[in-house]
Parts: C-alpha cells; sequence; structure tokens
C-alpha cells in the first residue's frame, strides 16, 4: 500500500511525462502512433500501489501510466518512443510495444484483448511453482467483446487463479462508444459477474479508491481466493492516438470532456491532501516544478541517446541465426 | 476524368456496390459513424443508414463469423479488419468456415464476401500495425487474395471482388492510401481478378511485386536504366488466383527474374513464385531467381526503412541478376 501522498506524487509523475511527451510529440522525433493516459493516471497508480515488485502487469496500448505505475524505468521508456537502442524494447517497439521484465513489465502488446489469457497462464505459473505473487492484466471497455477474454476469465476461475483483471472503461474504443458496440442495459460488471468472478465497480478517477479496492483484490488473489474482476470507470481527455483534443471530430460532446474534465483524477486527489492538510499549496508548487524538471531530463537523455542501429537480425532467435540471413540483405 | 487517391477510390467503389445492390453489407470496427480508421469508409453511414454500415464490437472472430453466416443466406457482407495485423482473432473463421464452404457443401453454398484490411509498412505502427501477411491467406484453398497499388485498380479490383463469386480478401496497402493518386473513371467498372499489368517493360530483368512496393520496383529499374538494364516491372495485383501467363511470359523473355515483397523471405508469396517460374520456365532461366524482401524478423518500429525491401535494396539485386 502507498501513503496517499505517495499516490498523488505518482499521479503527477504520469500526468507531467504525458503531457511533456504530447509537447514534444510535433517535434518528430517521437514516430511511433502513440496513446496518451491523459485523464486515466490513477487506474494505473491506485492499482500498481497495491502490488508488490514481484507481482506482474500486462497491458495494452495505452501503457505508459502502467509501465511507469509498475516501477518501470522513465529515460527507458522515453527511449522506446525516440526508438533509441536504450529503450526498454531496444527500440524495436515504440509506445505501444513496452517491455520490462525486470520490474514485472510483461508487456503491453496493441491486439486488444491478446495479453488476457498470458496474464491468466503467468497466475497458473505462480501457482504451480507456489510463488504468492499476483498477475494484473489492463485492459480496456473493448476487451470484453472479444471472445477470449471470457475463456481467460473461465480458465482462471476454473483454477483459482491468482489474477485480478482490470477493465479500464474509458467509453469509447477508438471513436465509437459503448453504446454502438454492447447491449444497453447492462453493464460490463454485471457481464464479469455473471461469469461467475469476483467482480467490483470503482469510479477508477479515484485513487484511494482504485488502490483499496485492487488492495482487497490482490490479497485475496494471494491468499488463494482467486480472480476478481475490477470495472474502473474513467475517461481519456485527449484523442484516441496522438498528442491533441478531439472534440472537433464531434463523437463525443464538449459538454461530455468538460464533465470528465471536472472529474480529472490527478486534481481529485490533490484537492483531497489540501483539503486534509497534508500538504499546502507552495509544497504542490515545489512537487510540480521538482517533477516537471526531472521528466525533462529524462527526456533530454532519451532524445540524446544513440539511435537503434544495425540490430535488425538480432534476438529473432536465442543463439542461433537464420540459415538465409547472408543473402537477406 | 476525376483525380482519386486510394482511399477516395476505395470509398467510391464501396458506395457504387451498395447504391446499386442492396445485399452490400458493410460492418467492422469503426467504419460507421466515425468512418473508419483511415477514413476509407466516410459517408457511407450517413448515406446508407446504420442498417447497412454496421459499427461492430471489437470482435474479429465475431465479425467475419457473422459475415460467412449472413454470406450464407444470400447477403454480400464487407468486413474491414482495421489492420491486417488484426487478422488473427479471425483466422480461424477465414480458413475454417469462409475458405471451405462451397468445397464441403459439393459447391452449394459460397461464402461469398470481401474482407477489406488496410497492410503493410511504412507508418511506424512497429510490430502489430505493419504486417503483410498474405502467404498464410493464399496457402488456404479457397480464398482469392487482392493487392492494388493504385487508386484505378483499388476502385476497379474491388467492385470486380464484391462482383466476384468466392471470398476474396482484399489487402490495401496503407502506406500509400493517401500518396498514391490517379485518374479513376467515374460509375462502375471492374478490373479482372487474375490479370497481371506489365506497368514498365524492359528485356532484361522481369521484376515481380505488388501493392506499395510497386513504386520502389519503378524507382529501382528507372535508376538500373541509367546502367544499361532494362526491366519488366510486373504489378500482380490479384495475388490469387495468378495470372501465370504474364508472370511466365515476361521471364521467358528475360531469362532473369528478382520478386520484391515486405513480407519476410522465408514461406513469403516469393517462395510460390519462385517455385511457379522453375516449374514452368526452368530452362528459359539464365540467372538464379532473386528474392528482394522483409526480413525473417517481426517487423520493427525505428528500423523499418532497413527492413522494407526499398529501391536502394532491389537495385544491386537487379544488377546482380542481370549480370550472373
Amino acid at each position: 500500500m502507498k501513503r496517499d501522498r505517495e499516490l498523488l506524487y505518482d499521479l503527477l509523475v504520469v500526468r507531467s511525462v504525458e503531457q511533456e511527451i504530447a509537447r514534444r510529440y510535433s517535434e518528430q522525433q517521437m514516430r511511433c502512433p502513440t496513446h496518451l493516459c491523459i485523464g486515466q493516471e490513477a487506474t494505473a497508480v491506485g492499482v500498481c500501489a497495491a502490488l508488490r515488485p514481484e507481482d506482474v502487469v500486462f497491458s495494452g496500448h495505452r501503457s505508459h501510466g502502467h509501465y511507469l505505475a509498475k516501477g518501470g524505468d522513465l529515460t527507458a521508456m522515453l527511449a522506446e518512443l525516440y526508438g533509441r537502442g536504450s529503450g526498454c524494447s531496444a527500440g524495436k517497439g515504440g509506445s505501444m510495444h513496452l517491455v520490462d521484465l525486470s520490474v514485472g513489465f510483461l508487456g503491453a502488446v496493441p491486439i486488444v484483448g491478446s495479453t488476457i489469457p498470458m496474464a491468466v497462464g503467468a497466475a497458473l505459473g505462480f501457482l504451480l511453482q507456489k510463488l504468492p505473487r499476483v498477475s494484473v492484466v489492463f485492459f480496456g471497455d473493448a476487451a470484453v467483446e472479444e471472445g477470449v477474454t471470457w475463456e481467460s476469465i473461465d480458465f482462471a476461475l476454473l483454477e483459482r487463479l491468482p489474477v485480478v483483471f482490470v477493465c479500464e472503461n474509458n467509453l469509447y474504443s477508438v471513436q465509437t462508444p459503448l453504446s454502438a458496440r454492447q447491449p444497453a442495459g447492462r453493464t460490463i460488471a454485471q457481464v464479469a459477474a455473471g461469469h461467475g468472478v469476483e467482480t467490483e465497480s470503482v469510479d477508477g478517477n479515484d485513487v484511494f479508491a482504485v488502490q483499496r479496492a485492487a488492495r482487497a483484490a490482490v490479497d485475496r488473489a494471494r491468499a488463494g481466493g482467486g480472480p476478481t474482476f475490477l470495472e474502473l470507470a474513467t475517461y481519456r481527455h485527449l484523442e484516441h492516438v496522438g498528442p491533441n483534443e478531439d472534440v472537433s471530430l464531434g463523437y463525443r460532446s464538449a459538454e461530455e470532456v468538460e464533465a470528465w474534465r471536472a472529474r480529472c483524477p490527478v486534481e481529485h486527489a490533490t484537492r483531497v491532501l489540501l483539503e486534509r492538510g497534508e500538504l499546502d499549496a507552495s509544497e504542490l508548487d515545489e512537487l510540480r516544478r521538482r517533477i516537471l524538471r526531472d521528466v525533462r531530463h529524462a527526456l533530454e537523455l532519451a532524445r540524446d541517446a544513440p539511435e537503434a542501429q544495425g540490430s535488425l537480425l538480432s534476438d529473432v532467435f536465442a543463439s542461433t541465426v537464420s540459415p538465409i540471413d547472408g543473402d537477406q540483405r | 476524368m476525376p483525380q482519386m487517391n486510394m482511399v477516395q477510390a476505395i470509398n467510391d467503389a464501396l458506395r457504387i456496390a451498395m447504391k446499386r445492390d442492396d445485399r452490400v453489407v458493410v460492418m467492422g470496427e469503426d467504419v460507421g459513424r466515425v468512418g473508419g480508421v483511415f477514413r476509407v469508409t466516410a459517408g457511407l453511414f450517413d448515406e446508407f443508414g446504420d442498417e447497412r454500415v454496421i459499427d461492430t464490437p471489437l470482435s474479429e472472430g465475431g465479425i467475419i463469423g457473422a459475415a460467412a453466416g449472413m454470406a450464407l443466406y444470400g447477403m454480400v457482407p464487407i468486413p474491414e479488419i482495421q489492420f491486417s495485423d488484426f487478422i488473427w482473432p479471425a483466422y480461424d473463421q477465414i480458413v475454417s468456415e469462409v475458405a471451405k464452404y462451397r468445397y464441403r457443401s459439393g459447391g452449394e453454398y459460397p461464402c461469398k464476401m470481401v474482407i477489406r484490411t488496410p497492410v503493410g509498412g511504412g507508418i511506424r505502427g512497429g510490430h502489430y500495425h505493419s504486417q503483410h501477411p498474405e502467404a498464410q491467406f493464399i496457402h488456404v484453398a479457397g480464398l482469392k487474395v487482392v493487392c492494388p497499388s493504385n487508386p484505378y485498380d483499388a476502385k476497379g479490383l474491388l467492385l470486380a471482388s464484391i462482383e466476384d463469386p468466392d471470398p476474396v480478401l482484399f489487402f490495401e496497402p496503407k502506406r500509400i492510401y493517401r500518396a498514391a493518386k490517379g485518374d479513376v473513371p467515374e460509375g462502375a467498372f471492374t478490373v479482372d481478378l487474375e490479370s497481371a499489368q506489365v506497368v514498365r517493360e524492359g528485356g532484361d530483368v522481369t521484376i515481380v511485386t505488388y501493392g506499395a512496393m510497386l513504386y520502389e520496383c519503378l524507382d529501382a529499374a528507372e535508376k538500373v536504366a541509367g546502367e544499361g538494364v532494362e526491366c519488366d516491372v510486373i504489378d500482380l495485383r490479384t495475388l490469387w488466383p495468378i495470372d501465370v501467363t504474364t508472370l511466365t511470359e515476361s521471364v521467358k523473355k528475360t531469362g532473369r527474374v528478382v520478386i520484391v515483397h515486405e513480407a519476410p523471405k522465408t514461406c513469403g508469396f516469393g517462395s510460390e513464385l519462385v517455385s511457379l517460374i522453375c516449374e514452368k520456365v526452368f530452362y528459359h532461366l539464365q540467372a538464379p531467381p532473386k528474392r528482394v524482401t522483409g526480413f525473417d524478423t517481426p517487423f520493427p518500429y525505428t528500423l523499418e526503412m532497413e527492413y522494407l525491401p526499398l529501391s536502394h535494396r532491389i537495385v544491386p539485386a537487379v544488377l546482380e541478376t542481370a549480370r550472373a
């Protein structure tokens, strides 16, 4: 568990990183398609705060927050976006393909739903090896439309696996709203509960509530109580992919975006701590300044690192090379 | 004649097909109100409504399976898979159902549909937004596989695919969605499936390609012409069933062949092309056939210009083949 002040710090870091990426994206040096999590920071921070370093996390295309909250290295993540050899995926992946086993971030894959069975498999591995670890998978509201999600949940239930399914419901798949993709009159949590998995719906923009719910789920999983499904209500402030706002596209209203901005997870946590007197305005300013300085420093280190070069054919296999490598070029 | 890019030409073909045949239904992730992530289906939702332009759940297997059921009941579904890298959850439906229905029903129940999907590299999408998986589908008997290189062909081939009685997988090279422009006739016309096109003529080396790599091959052909090597450049357009005659007639003339495609080399479509050429015109060959392709690696993000078989890799291959 993290103290509330630590949670706020983590939220501020993720927000600052995403804002700085957005600010620099137009410099055309980060060239990969990039899905920012501004507005959704509390799901990543709250859930990961309930984890131990040896627990593992899987994610999808919008993974920066998950990676950072799990303890990922900021410079390595930014270097990956810049396509540098020092990136956490050696510059071969980009924003959507972060992976760092050293912090238990077993991988982001932008094929929606595809990491859900992997998280179940990791949990099965922990159970068989009698390791007291928990596996967590983050996915969006559209992932529940893939069949493999429910196949995975069934298996996790059957084997009482230590896995937590975290559905970040931000109401949109690309630009298509939930109402156009899923039947009316039922929630995702109801569907999950119908499968028999312990389910909880939480305000995903309240980092404290998210941590509480995640902690309960993680404790249960670790104690042999099986999987939990968390539906976290949240909202992405910017466009599906890229650094811009997107109200002009017309698929969601300015009023809707404003209403959700008023429920900003970073502002919520800030307000709570200020009201409680656990933080004052000058401390907050100092905190923000320090974070921004660190983020900018990491950005510069990442940008100035050497490009990934000459490594195209490496790491396809452990040690052997393709028999035709010699005449591939 | 209007100028169009690939996106506009494909959109035009879809509109024409939907206007003249009520059975034609477009379906897929974000294809309706949004008009598709590449805007290929823009405007169709407003024109034809939500019963003919269907925003589906994010469920590739469900999309293709549902399309198969519609097709068996006499409709003409045109499902879109948002990126061809996302097609694998639907592979079971495509391989096990769509490709086999005609055969297993003794010819009685065709599973006529056109699966449209953006393909290939060039947008820095990395591992899962860049691949070119045609070989995995050509290998499955019962599917036709098309990959246009320009707006005229895109419209004509798509309309031909929609008219065709069999299931067609229609790969749209996203790298040239907007970059490739050209004159496209108004109204309906078709480009015959199974018709390759000789885009440039020359007697020394045959270059065989399709999709976005056509432009790299044409650039390479221009460069080697400066060194006195003249190339036939063949755009296959339909990958399967293949226009064998155009291929073999050219190789008979030149005796030398270079095959260019984005997908990895091993068991890529180039392997089949080399086999066909060896089986049919082996004694006309004057040099070993050569393949310039993507590498036998996952598709990389920053290294994509190294990975793709661009002109600078085609030129030496052609010269080597010409002088072998």
